[in-house]
């Protein structure tokens, strides 16, 4: 009886592997083995069925019909932001609001709090290792505002040093952005500490700094909490996290949202509309115009209950080992360097081989069966930091084995031998 | 093979750059998967010869992705010939094959190229799209090299 119950609380990779009908195919006559979760997650069948079931039985538009298909789609999707809300630990389910990803969330801060409270000559902070996707949108808005970014250094491990982001802040500083954890380095950043320091900041220089923190690589990993967090602004995508793709939350304290205009006009974001004025919808309506992805928050919340329903310390601890075990044996590979080697990481194991092409090598490590990613994963200005032109990333998830991790380190030295001649 | 390649450098008449695209479909039709496919292309990329430094700057440069191409051109009694060099063994491979389509051809030819090989090989369906798009590019430059060649007599 005792062995049953430790065996039921033991972390089973094999038994959750069953849930991932992607995982068991092979590819060029190998078993594929994933390591591309950094880029996205493989999807459950819970997930695939939630969507499935909602085309199937269901399928019909929210918030507009009378009838029983509506209203039972319009329970589904309204439950969802409930779920969200738990999930991040949030105020309210007012303050989740549905966008297409992480790109989408960003952007509509930026044009919308960005438009209307960003001047000449104000300074928006973010780090040296964002994606481009949380550059892009600030860049845009600096040049369009004639604001300046300012971008918080980094040491040669990967990581943002406290005293570095302190120095980044002034009295001109409006915004701050920064990645919860980076997509090409793995680095998990001391973001709570970062929030602490903008909130001293913001009392000093008596101007209340927004904080936006982009977790698109933080919540299939570990629990994100909005309130332990203190940020303003908390923004992810649900492919990453187990979810279907062109689906995100942007999170936003209510007091911000609140003073935030709209950002595409439509239906659902409204209240009444003539030809001579329009009223808004409050929030979170109001930025959601247009029949929504209905589908892809029924999977979202399908991912959610999921990520709930496991042990999440243990896969945490199950995908650490998995990053240990790789790094231990990249290391002992010659010419193999390990690029972004911070003391906090999530299970990312970014490298690059002397004298071997990272696209080569992603290349052969493919014919293997083994999919990573390789290049720049989107965050040129960090490659350019570190002067690499790229990098082989390769990212675990908890449905990722020892096993797999041994066939991919005997495929490096493999890919090695074969190209370096 | 080796023989028809000679007889087009030196001079004589050159097989048509038809010919020349079938005699690659025939090689690729030995292998029976992607894998051996990577590995023969990467064979030629390690085997194409390494172009004069002098022609690995910017001004020869055809950013891709993940890889940058050098590439050269230089024209000989009215036929063009092409050079290039990349950092990655891969996109030297589909150099290689480009060259040996396309280079010491009249620039007409070069221009009316419709390069079915690319297809029928099986390597479209197999580089990512940033890829597709880096030979594109490639293929593109060596075009506009030979539309220069016209417009210059």
């Amino acid at each position: 009886m005792q062995g049953e119950v430790a065996a039921a609380t033991k972390f089973d990779v094999d038994e959750i592997r069953k849930q991932f009908p992607v995982l068991s195919q092979k590819v060029y006559g190998k078993p594929l083995i994933y390591f591309d979760n950094a880029a996205t997650s493989q999807k459950p069948l819970s997930v695939i069925q939630a969507i499935t079931e909602y085309y199937s039985t269901y399928n019909s538009n929210v918030h507009r019909g009378v009838h029983f298909l509506s209203q039972k789609a319009s329970d589904a999707y309204d439950q969802v932001r409930v779920k969200v809300k738990d999930f991040i630990n949030a105020p309210s389910e007012e303050e989740v609001i549905f966008t297409s990803g992480t790109t989408d969330s960003i952007n509509l801060v930026a044009y919308t709090w960005g438009r209307k409270f960003i001047n000449e000559g104000d300074e928006i902070v973010i780090s040296s290792m964002e994606h481009h996707s949380n550059l892009v949108p600030w860049q845009m808005l600096c040049e369009e505002k004639k604001a300046v970014l300012k971008v918080v250094p980094m040491n040669d491990a990967g990581e943002l040093q406290p005293d570095d982001f302190q120095k980044t802040l002034s009295p001109k500083t409006r915004f701050v952005a920064i990645t919860h954890t980076s997509n090409s380095l793995g680095t998990i950043n001391a973001v709570e500490e970062m929030i602490g320091m903008v909130r001293k900041h913001s009392e000093k220089i008596n101007y209340d700094v927004p904080v936006l923190i982009d977790a698109a690589q933080a919540m299939i990993h570990e629990k994100v909490d909005v309130q332990q967090l203190d940020c303003d602004f908390l923004c992810f995508s649900s492919h990453k996290m187990l979810g279907p793709t062109g689906m995100g939350v942007l999170y936003g304290k209510a007091s911000r949202l609140n003073q935030m205009p709209p950002w595409r006009g439509g239906g659902d974001m409204i209240k009444s509309v003539s030809f001579e004025k329009t009223t808004f919808n409050d929030i979170p309506y109001r930025f959601e115009a247009g029949t929504p992805h209905i589908a892809g928050v029924i999977g979202m919340g399908a991912a959610i209950d999921y990520l709930n329903s496991l042990d999440r310390k243990a896969a945490l601890q199950h995908e650490l080992q998995l990053t240990r075990h790789a790094q231990h044996l990249l290391a002992n590979i010659a010419g193999v360097k390990l690029i972004g080697t911070a003391k906090h990481k999530t299970s990312v194991v970014s490298f690059i081989i002397e004298g071997v092409n990272a696209m080569d090598a992603g290349m052969y490590l493919d014919t293997q069966g083994i999919a990573v990613r390789t290049g720049h994963h989107c965050t040129e200005p960090l490659m350019n930091r570190l002067n690499i032109p790229g990098t082989i990333r390769a990212s675990f998830a908890f449905y990722n084995t020892l096993h797999e991790v041994n066939v991919f380190g005997e495929a490096v030295k493999k890919a090695i031998a074969f190209l370096k001649r | 093979m080796n023989g028809q390649k000679n007889r087009r450098n030196t001079g004589e008449m050159a097989e048509t750059i038809n010919a020349t695209e079938q005699e690659i479909i025939a090689d690729f039709e030995l292998f029976d998967e992607w894998t051996e496919k990577y590995e023969y292309i990467i064979e030629m990329g390690l085997k194409l010869p390494p172009i004069d430094k002098k022609y690995m700057t910017d001004a020869y440069k055809i950013k891709g992705c993940q890889s940058s191409v050098w590439l050269n051109s230089y024209e000989k009694d009215g036929l063009l010939y092409f050079e290039a060099d990349s950092d990655s063994a891969f996109v030297k491979g589909e150099i290689a094959l480009l060259i040996k389509v396309l280079s010491g051809r009249k620039p007409q030819e070069i221009i009316d190229a419709e390069l079915k090989f690319i297809d029928a090989i099986g390597l479209r369906q197999h580089i990512a799209v940033t890829r597709a798009n880096g030979l594109a590019s490639m293929i593109k430059q060596i075009k506009t090299y030979a539309l220069a060649e016209i417009n210059k007599s």
